[in-house]
């Protein structure tokens, strides 16, 4: 067998760049700050980027099937590039001050970003579940760097939950492989509709869908499996909290897209039902339990294990517009929510605090810091004009192409619902007073230059989404054909 | 051959049970150690030597090794200390068993496909041609990983020094 190299190209550059940034680190004597690292990493991680897009339309299964480029891999790669690259200028606002650790932090980012990427190139099994590993094990160290209990407290509980969910999704993973005696995706898939009613009749293919779906809901923080993310948001690095949000979950509704169409859709009758249950499950608590929260953190983690209950619903229609909506909410999704998180790390970088009564005022410390985060909210909300609310037409459309009429229904009456809090939240930064020994909020260049990215976007794909409708068609077309 | 299986089989379950019964968490860990060695015969009952040599080195020799290390270094020798989340004994029995019921269920009623050729006279070099060629991507990353955990642990060590 060849070594294909040509297909790692985008993957050897991240993991080039994390161990660059760590030569350079073990090479200098003083520590060096987060400013100009994060610039380069920043740069980097566009140029790469770049580079995937370019490459886009490049369809191969290498290695034996254990690695696949495909527009559906290409598509989500430039979403964590991207999400990687945000991160890393808002890191350089929040590292400001603690230099100590800015290059292990760029290392490590770089890292889990190289291994989202391995994620959803992964064509078996194995490289699937090593990938997944590499990358929650990269996230523990992120999110316990902070000092303080809490966020030695988040990396554990991410640890110890994480490593039971991976006991389910491995479990579920033997059982395919017993079943089929093998790996790769494409050969299990074969194998195992080739015997359809049989395996079903077995009980044992049951089990398995029923593992590897709880341990893919764990990793995008479907209720109930959500319990692990609120604590492990609130303690990690605010940046970080933003990857997780943005990536780590862009991640495993990649993998989910990617198992679930390829090697469970001859089943679908039977997973569609459950997948439902988690949804409205997922999308009702997350909206409603956002509204008491009293930490912006909290507020917003909440408010994410709702967008992924409506993402969730893409899987519901099981469809190839089913899967157009979901790329299309996750790619917007990405700069709504990193938007949020970016505003308060810019408040808590001055403030010290992630209480929302910190944001009080904020219009009157710093009009954009407020106008962003009232797009971002609004966008996540859905109203008209902004991003999101094309991306939750296209998640019902699809639902109600497929008769799930009642489904889409209840999702926008929650979402009306959500549109409540999004504005208490600005009530309190537009018409709430600032605390009376407060300054204005200063924001540094290269988080000015986040926030317009994400501002810009939001409001883009909001009124012109064309561009991004036709690159999810051509993509999830590539991909189910 | 079959009375060996299950002999190794009740060992294995029998020293599970002790790791999460024992009061004492040094006896929990040479449990552990039970546990270990007892699935390395598995494997060997599988022709499976080098990943039965790879257990018992891996498992015992370093991982059971350096829990005893890490309960020596904790100072914690009584569960009570070590685990607050311990008293829901009864909840946690409740979902193991319902649990293994579940799995039993999938195993059971499966009519699973058994291959008919003897396992080849040389394992290692099959599993070098599956690990170096075939399975080379994830091997790669199973490197990284260990890179960035030896990051993450001088990092997260040298910030408690710092305290």
């Amino acid at each position: 067998m060849a070594l294909d190299i040509s297909a790692l190209v985008p993957e050897l550059l991240v993991i080039g760049l994390g161990l660059l940034l760590l030569i350079i680190h073990i090479l200098q004597r003083q520590p060096v700050p987060a400013n100009p690292i994060g610039w380069v990493a920043f740069l980097a991680f566009t140029a790469i980027a770049l580079f995937v897009v370019w490459r886009m339309p490049v369809a191969e299964v290498t290695w034996g099937g254990t690695w696949l480029v495909d527009p559906l891999a290409n598509f989500f790669k430039i979403l964590f590039l991207l999400a990687a690259a945000l991160v890393s200028l808002a890191s350089i606002t929040s590292l400001a001050g603690q230099s100590r650790f800015a290059s292990e932090y760029f290392v490590l980012l770089s890292m889990a970003t190289a291994a989202m990427m391995c994620v959803i190139s992964a064509g078996d099994l194995l490289t699937l579940y090593v990938g997944l590993e590499f990358l929650a094990i990269t996230l523990v160290v992120l999110t316990a760097l902070d000092r303080g209990t809490a966020a030695s407290e988040a990396g554990l509980k991410y640890l110890i939950l994480n490593a039971i969910s991976s006991a389910a999704l491995l479990y579920g993973f033997s059982l395919l492989y017993g079943m089929s005696g093998s790996l790769v995706l494409g050969e299990i898939a074969t194998i195992i509709a080739g015997g359809a009613t049989q395996a079903w009749a077995g009980l044992a293919l049951p089990v398995a869908i029923v593992l590897v779906l709880s341990g893919f809901a764990f990793k995008t923080s479907l209720v109930p499996f959500h319990m692990w993310s609120i604590d492990v948001y609130h303690g990690a690095p605010t940046p970080i909290t933003a990857f997780f949000a943005i990536g780590s979950k862009a991640a495993g509704f990649a993998v989910l897209i990617r198992v679930f169409m390829k090697l469970f859709i001859p089943w679908a009758a039977a997973w569609v039902p459950a997948l439902i249950v988690l949804s409205i499950l997922t999308f009702t608590l997350g909206n409603l339990v956002a509204i008491p929260q009293t930490d912006i953190k909290r507020f917003l983690a909440y408010a994410s294990i709702g967008s992924a209950g409506y993402i969730i619903m893409g899987m519901i229609a099981a469809t190839r517009g089913g899967i157009e909506a979901m790329l299309f909410y996750a790619m917007i999704y990405v700069f709504a929510t990193f938007g949020a998180f970016a505003v308060a790390t810019a408040v808590q970088a001055q403030t010290g605090s992630t209480a929302i009564s910190a944001l009080a005022g904020l219009s009157k410390r710093s009009p954009f810091l407020a106008l962003t985060m009232l797009l971002c909210t609004l966008s996540l909300a859905g109203v008209p004009g902004l991003a999101g609310f094309i991306g939750k037409f296209y998640i019902f459309w699809a639902v109600i192409d497929q008769g799930y009429a009642w489904l889409a229904l209840l999702g926008i009456i929650v979402s009306i619902l959500s549109v409540y809090y999004f504005l208490l939240l600005a009530k309190v930064m537009y018409v709430n007073d600032p605390p009376a020994e407060s300054a204005i909020i200063r924001v540094m260049p290269s988080m000015r230059l986040a926030l317009a990215v994400s501002v810009f976007a939001t409001v883009f794909f909001g009124v012109y989404p064309g561009p991004l409708i036709n690159l999810v068609t051509q993509v999830a077309a590539r991909f189910i054909s | 051959m079959v009375w060996a299986f299950w002999l190794v089989a009740a060992i294995i379950i029998v020293s599970a049970l002790g790791v999460v019964g024992f009061a004492n968490l040094i006896h929990s860990a040479l449990a552990l150690a039970a546990t270990f060695l007892a699935v390395a015969i598995l494997y060997l009952f599988l022709a499976a030597e080098f990943v039965a040599a790879m257990q018992v080195l891996i498992y015992i020799g370093a991982v059971a090794v350096l829990i005893v290390f890490g309960i020596m270094v904790i100072n914690r020798s009584g569960m009570q200390l070590s685990n607050p989340s311990g008293k829901t004994v009864l909840g946690a029995f409740v979902v193991a068993i319902v649990t293994m019921a579940v799995l039993l269920l999938g195993i059971l009623n499966h009519n699973w496909p058994v291959t008919q050729q003897n396992p080849p006279d040389d394992t290692i070099a099959v599993m070098a041609d599956l690990v170096f060629n075939r399975f080379l991507i994830p091997f790669e990353i199973a490197g990284l990983l260990l890179l960035v955990s030896v990051i993450g642990a001088i990092l997260l060590a040298r910030e408690v020094r710092q305290r």
